[in-house]
């Protein structure tokens, strides 16, 4: 355990090292007000709650987050690092965690960041905090999968580029494979249990239950799955490539 | 001598590309091994998996005992690495990466800032342990990877090519470093400095194209150099040719060349039948005839010819 808190701890230190993670958080929280307040209609809806807040985190975690893993594996690779970190007494599962919690405590502290929307409505209002948690909560656990997805992704190229446009077209994949243009697609063919499947997939599902504040023992499977899952599959990643 | 390393038949292919073919060695407590061979030869390819980096296509290798695929962690705790070009997290500072490797290695508190210092003045990286690590010279970068690789004390140590780059000073320095600490250690340093082989390795081992072509000491392969042994005089040129072909008749001579003439003097270069000492045959001739030698030296060979002529038959 202390081989993963020291390597989420330089992570963690390598984000703030450079200019990029104020200027990701800065981008973050103007979008998530823009969206808010012009697209989501904060005001004119009239209703001390934070949906129209959250409703957008999906989608802008869909090409923020990537942004924030995509620097995991391939900085490493490209600047050979990884030489140095893979050659430690440490097992390469026990890398992947601290390198995965390290940027989830980063979009963590991010979404952290938009406390100000909470204080708005609780001072216009009086809100259901329970719904606004069981969100937050929510939000941070699919911007969580979306690292691990991306962390997969930047593990397999030493070009970061790559890493991103990999790591966002997989999130997106995962984000809609509940909504109808995607179901569409298997239906025809696919029997009914499959698009049952595909649809227990869509990240955008699980999502929209949190924000109702409902957290279901489905979802927290479903997430935790999903994580161990990349996480794993990271690791093999890694693993496979010193056999190269 | 306690073996503390041990290759045997470590092999390692890329697709087709044979990088590392069949290497068996082995390096004990107190010795240091140059580690030779042409770019490409499959030096940086067998320290990688020395340390865990690559996993073997086939055989093995362990340190002190442990094999370095089923026992990875026990290896690397037993290693000290410092890897091709010295990789290092560019936006930390020295100290800061000593803290990381540290931590990773699971020292702490008092013990690892006792560590750090030790690390730090070994290498003498005192004025530049708070600059972020990008901004250092080359040099300075070099030491920072020796840091990190000696910062736990290891009993084995694996330096791939540790004075790349460094002015001569910092060489020797680094060389010293070496040689202060081999007495309890075993050290493998690969290098293209042929220099470096004499000045800090017990053993040499060179491979060319994956496969070893020697495993000596310095002083064997000196001795396999075309001219170890051979002797240089420079006498009258008017009795250069009588000189010659006098000696040329002793059968420890097996070739006798006129290399040089300047100044009414010639300088013969006296190759020897296998290697054999033949100064004091070659001075007792000359001074039998009373020809005056103005200048009379022995060669030892130089390792680069050696080499050379090692490496160049493997590449054939
Ligand atoms: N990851 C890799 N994939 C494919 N081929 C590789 C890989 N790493 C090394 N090689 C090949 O293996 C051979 C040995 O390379 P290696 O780096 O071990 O040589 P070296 O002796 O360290 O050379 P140098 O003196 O230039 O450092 C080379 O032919 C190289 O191209
Ligand atoms: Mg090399």
């Amino acid at each position: 355990m202390d081989v993963v808190r020291t390597v989420m701890r330089r992570e963690l230190a390598a984000y703030f090292a450079t200019p990029l993670a104020y200027v990701f958080i800065v981008i973050f929280l103007a979008l998530a007000g823009a969206f808010t307040f012009f697209v989501g209609g904060f005001f004119e809806r009239g209703q001390a709650d934070l949906e129209s807040f959250f409703v957008f985190h999906p989608w802008l975690y869909l090409f923020l987050v990537p942004a924030v893993a995509m620097r995991l594996w391939a900085e490493e690779r490209r600047t050979g690092t990884i030489e140095l970190l893979l050659t430690l007494p440490a097992s390469t599962f026990e890398i992947v965690l601290g390198k995965f919690l390290a940027a989830w405590i980063f979009t963590g502290i991010a979404l952290a960041l938009t406390f100000p929307f909470w204080i708005i409505v609780n001072y216009l209002g009086e809100p259901d905090n329970g719904v606004i948690l069981a969100s937050y909560l929510g939000s941070w656990a699919i911007a969580g999968a979306f690292i691990a997805i991306g962390a997969c992704a930047s593990a397999l190229t030493k070009n970061q580029v790559i890493a991103f446009v990999l790591g966002a077209a997989i999130c997106f994949l995962f984000l809609m494979s509940g909504v109808d243009l995607v179901l569409a697609a298997f239906k025809p063919w696919a029997p009914p249990v499959v698009v049952d499947i595909v649809a227990s997939f869509s990240l955008l599902t699980h999502f929209n239950e949190l924000m109702k504040g409902v957290v279901s023992a489905a979802t927290a499977v479903y997430l935790v799955t999903l994580v161990a899952c990349c996480l794993i599959v990271n690791t093999l990643i890694v693993e496979l490539e010193k056999a190269a | 001598m306690q073996e503390m390393v041990r290759l045997e038949r470590l092999t390692k292919r890329f697709g087709d590309v044979r990088a590392v073919e069949e290497v068996s060695f082995s390096v004990g407590r107190g010795e240091v091994l140059g580690f030779l061979g042409p770019n490409g030869a499959g030096k940086s390819t067998t320290m990688r998996m020395l340390t865990g980096y690559l996993l073997p296509t086939s055989g093995t290798a362990k340190v002190m005992g442990f094999d370095v695929v089923e026992r990875a962690r026990e290896v690397k705790k037993r290693i000290g690495y410092l890897p091709e070009g010295a990789p290092l997290y560019a936006d930390m500072s020295p100290l800061a990466l000593l803290r990381f490797v540290g931590g990773m290695r699971g020292l702490e508190g008092k013990e690892l800032e006792r560590k750090i210092a030790r690390a730090i003045e070994l290498t003498s990286l005192e004025e530049v342990a708070h600059r972020p690590i990008d901004t250092l010279s080359k040099g300075f970068r070099r030491r920072v990877g020796l840091a990190q690789a000696i910062l736990h004390d290891p009993p084995v140590l694996v330096l791939d090519e540790p004075t790349d780059g460094l002015d001569p000073n910092q060489k020797h320095e680094v060389r010293k470093l070496i040689k202060a600490m081999s007495a309890e250690k075993a050290i493998i340093v690969s290098t293209h400095i042929l220099e470096e082989v004499d000045a800090v390795c017990d053993r040499a081992v060179i491979i060319a194209r994956g496969r070893i072509v020697a495993d000596a000491t310095p002083e064997e392969l000196e001795r396999r150099a075309p001219n170890h042994n051979a002797v240089r005089v420079t006498i009258d040129r008017e009795r250069a040719e009588e000189a010659a072909t006098a000696l040329r008749t002793l059968n420890t001579v097996r070739e006798v060349r006129r290399v040089e003439e300047v100044d009414g003097v010639a300088t013969l270069l006296v190759l020897p039948t296998n290697g054999a000492d033949i100064g004091a045959t070659v001075s007792q001739l000359l001074h039998a005839r009373g020809i005056r030698v103005e200048r009379f030296a022995v060669e030892r060979g130089r390792l680069d010819e050696v080499f050379r002529a090692l490496t160049a038959n493997a590449a054939t």
